[in-house]
């Protein structure tokens, strides 16, 4: 047994309203720069829908992941090691922009210089990439809240198999939003795709990272991600992805898209798992198998055995009690509601997802029955077999019995909530019917319902002893460094060279450059943008120049 | 003039070539990147680059061939020259010729697609410049040589590869490459300042190769500490300073 700690998300998709605020936090604290325009870290998707990079998930065509041959080992999809260098000058199966989206900005300028005149200004939009007008036609969220359906969510490769069941008119169809990031699997298969070696997982918490300094920008990476969550900087020529907000879980802080995250959906622990068995679990021959062997790789936390193995493996004493404590163990293993994404990827993703019940508790209360009766809801968990079919595709590469299994935990922890809020005696049966104890629901709604911060996320910090060293702690002054304040901009071998800044300093320095107009770039339609603030960048403190006009005499 | 053309000027060029690559893997390692533009652009950049890069190993090669192997060697094994030149020829050409459809296809690809063509430095233009004219002008020197007959018959085995061969003896003899036509020294020259280019352009990814790939295992562990923790940006202990107790 080689145990390691791998730090662990699950989102209650019941509970996501598709507000965005986790998209947009993330995108304002990582990829709010030049060349990452395009890049979401985090992004909520409507499915049905097609996701972001648009149709990611048809690994037919994109050739992510891993695929098993037919001696049983694991191989990339998309080819072995010889296969990959042969095509390392030209990536075969790289999305273009136009999959992503061609990231845009609009000719504000038009709207102040605009001469009085009877029909009022228009900004047109502009692209970021060409600087060209452009007919905007796609985007990360195109087809946001089925908007196009008929036109989109019909091409959701999810719905293999059962598309002459999905009806697309709005009152007999379902939805629901889905949140993705970065999914640090056990076995990578982004970091087995680098040519360079310059993705890692780290040996504390199993996040995934790309080193910058060790990236040579090959791109293979951004194939062999079947979610499709690594991107590349076209400034920089290097790759980049979701950090698990590294610099924010290290001294105990949830992620940014967690943290901001207004329905509390999100939970963060640690998992523990036995490293030597990912490799076979990835490699089981059935793809239904997967859940079922990725959930034995793990090990309990609770078992005085796992304890002292992970003691002796050097992992701290605080970290062991957070596993026990770990609201994502209890998820996935306890009460068994959360399910991966996309097991047949074979990479052992690490973030979980609970199947929304909503679409069935719609259809209940839309033919006007009890929506909270567990009878009702066990009947239309049967009956309905879309939604179950289709939450089965994503999470179980098919299998409906784990989705079945879930959602019938969550109707139970419903109706027997339902009924001790009304002050009748639930009794013992409801919990029986789906394998759980009285107490196992009631903890399982405490988790899920009331959902305390300290609950949700129970992230061990790293050893204190570096603490200081971390540079978002910044008790070392970050600037005097080599290079020091003055660094930044272009280097002298091109964009995005010279020593690299660390990322808090970065964006400072962004945000700072942004929000004073000390950029002097130039607007799309001519003018410089000195002297021009950009409000949502500005922090509230101080008036930042150019904020109002310098004489003062229009003010 | 021939000294400085042939002796002081190589020398710096190599040793620029040399001290350079050193200081910008010390000092930028962000910036070491292929700046790959195949986000903006698939469909040209899938035919020319690569032929152009396939091409230019095969260039490559065949220069090594040619100006490393002695021809006392190939005479010893029972090469004859006539041979020889057409083994040559017939490898060198298709690569030479692939190498320069792929960068006629690249160079029109990089000024003809807005994006390329914004994403593109003058460090850039100046190296493709120079890149383009040492490749065009190698070219040539095979054809002038060996078909047109121009000039006469020059043997450059005779000339510019013991030439070469004498600089990293450090016993130059220059003679050798002035007594040279004027298309192989002009190539030569411009290969020696290409040189001192390369370690300040985007040529540096060609030393980025990625071989360790074959035989590193699939899925790379790293710790945080203690090395981790200057990767993130963080300040290295500085001189000076030492902790007391």
């Amino acid at each position: 047994m080689r145990i390691m700690a791998q730090l662990a998300m699950v989102m209650n998709l019941d509970k996501c309203i598709g507000c965005h605020t986790c998209s947009v936090t993330c995108k304002q604290a990582w990829t709010n720069r030049a060349g990452t325009e395009y890049v979401w870290f985090n992004n909520v998707e409507t499915r049905p829908g097609l996701g972001y990079p648009r149709g990611y998930q048809n690994q037919d065509e994109w050739q992510g992941g891993w695929t098993r041959t037919s001696n049983g080992r694991l191989r990339l999809r998309a080819g072995g090691r010889f296969k990959k260098l042969a095509s390392i000058f030209s990536n075969p199966k790289l999305p273009s922009l136009q999959d992503y989206y061609e990231p845009w900005t609009y000719d504000y300028e038009t709207l102040l210089n605009a001469p009085a005149q009877k029909n009022f200004p228009v900004a047109r939009p502009y692209s970021i990439i060409s600087g060209k007008p452009i007919n905007v036609s796609w985007s990360a969220n195109w087809d946001d809240d089925l908007g196009g359906s008929m036109e989109h969510a019909v091409k959701d490769p999810m719905l293999k198999g059962i598309e002459d069941k999905v009806t697309f008119e709005f009152e007999k169809t379902f939805m629901f939003y889905l949140p993705r990031i970065c999914e640090h699997c056990l076995n990578p298969a982004c970091a087995a795709s680098c040519p360079s070696g310059a993705i890692y997982k780290r040996s504390e918490d199993g996040i995934v990272l790309v080193d910058q300094d060790r990236c040579r920008g090959w791109r293979m990476c951004i194939s062999g991600c079947p979610y499709k969550k690594v991107y590349f900087n076209h400034k920089t020529g290097k790759a980049e992805k979701c950090t698990f907000c590294y610099p924010r879980v290290e001294v105990g802080l949830p992620t940014v898209c967690a943290e901001t995250c207004v329905g509390r959906l999100r939970y963060i622990g640690l998992v523990f798992y036995d490293a030597d068995k990912v490799l076979e679990a990835a490699s089981v021959a059935k793809d239904t198998d997967l859940y079922a062997a990725q959930r034995a790789c793990f090990l309990d936390p609770d078992d005085p055995e796992v304890q002292r193995a992970a003691r002796e493996a050097g992992i701290p004493q605080e970290w062991v009690r957070a596993a026990e404590r770990s609201p994502v163990w209890k998820l996935i293993s306890k009460y068994q509601v959360a399910l991966p994404l996309h097991p047949e990827y074979r990479t052992m993703p690490m973030v979980w997802y609970i199947p929304p019940l909503s679409p069935v508790v719609d259809v209940i209360r839309d033919t006007g029955h009890d929506a909270e009766d567990a009878g009702n809801l066990f009947a239309a968990i049967d009956t309905l077999r879309i939604p179950v079919e289709y939450l089965a595709n994503l999470f179980t590469a098919g299998d409906t019995a784990p989705v079945d299994a879930a959602l019938r935990r969550l109707a139970a922890m419903r109706s027997y909530m339902r009924e001790r809020t009304l002050g009748r005696e639930p009794g013992p049966a409801m919990a029986q019917a789906v394998g759980m104890s009285e107490e196992d629901l009631y903890e399982m709604f405490r988790l899920l319902a009331i959902a305390k911060y300290a609950d949700r996320y129970v992230i061990p910090t790293a050893h204190a002893e570096q603490a200081h060293a971390l540079e978002e702690l910044a008790t070392e002054c970050a600037l005097d460094g080599d290079g020091g304040v003055g660094m930044g901009g272009s280097g002298p071998v091109g964009e995005g060279s010279g020593r690299l800044t660390p990322v808090a300093l970065e964006n400072l320095r962004a945000l700072k450059a942004r929000a004073g107009g000390s950029e002097g770039g130039e607007l799309v339609s001519g003018g410089s943008t000195r002297g021009r603030v950009n409000l949502l960048t500005w922090d509230g403190k101080g008036i930042p120049e150019g904020l109002f006009p310098a004489d003062g005499k229009d003010g | 003039m021939t000294t400085f053309l042939w002796v002081i000027f190589p020398y710096l060029c190599l040793t620029t070539f040399v001290v350079g690559h050193y200081w910008r893997y010390r000092y930028d390692k962000f910036g070491w990147t292929t700046r790959s533009s195949q986000l903006y652009e698939d469909r040209l950049l899938r035919i020319g680059s690569p032929l152009f890069h396939f091409g230019m190993l095969g260039v490559v090669g065949g220069h090594l061939i040619g100006l490393v192997i002695p021809q006392g060697w190939t005479d010893a094994i029972g090469l004859s020259r006539h041979t020889y030149h057409v083994i040559a020829l017939a490898a060198g050409v298709p690569a030479g010729v692939a190498a320069v459809v792929g960068l006629v296809i690249l160079v029109y690809r990089r000024r003809m697609t807005g994006p390329v063509f914004s994403a593109t430095t003058t460090n850039d233009k100046l190296m493709y410049a120079v890149l383009g004219a040492v490749i065009v002008l190698g070219i040539w020197n095979t054809i002038a040589g060996s078909w047109l007959q121009f000039g006469g018959d020059y043997n450059y085995r005779d000339g510019v590869s013991p030439y070469f061969r004498s600089i990293f003896a450090f016993g130059p003899k220059p003679e050798l490459i002035a007594a040279a036509p004027l298309g192989f020294q002009v190539h030569a020259w411009l290969a020696f300042l290409l040189f001192a280019m390369w370690p300040f352009t985007r040529l540096v990814h060609v030393f980025s190769a990625p071989v360790g790939y074959l035989t590193r295992p699939y899925i790379v562990y790293r710790s945080r500490e203690p090395r981790a923790v200057r990767v993130m940006g963080s300040r290295a202990p500085q001189r000076g300073w030492e902790r007391v107790g």
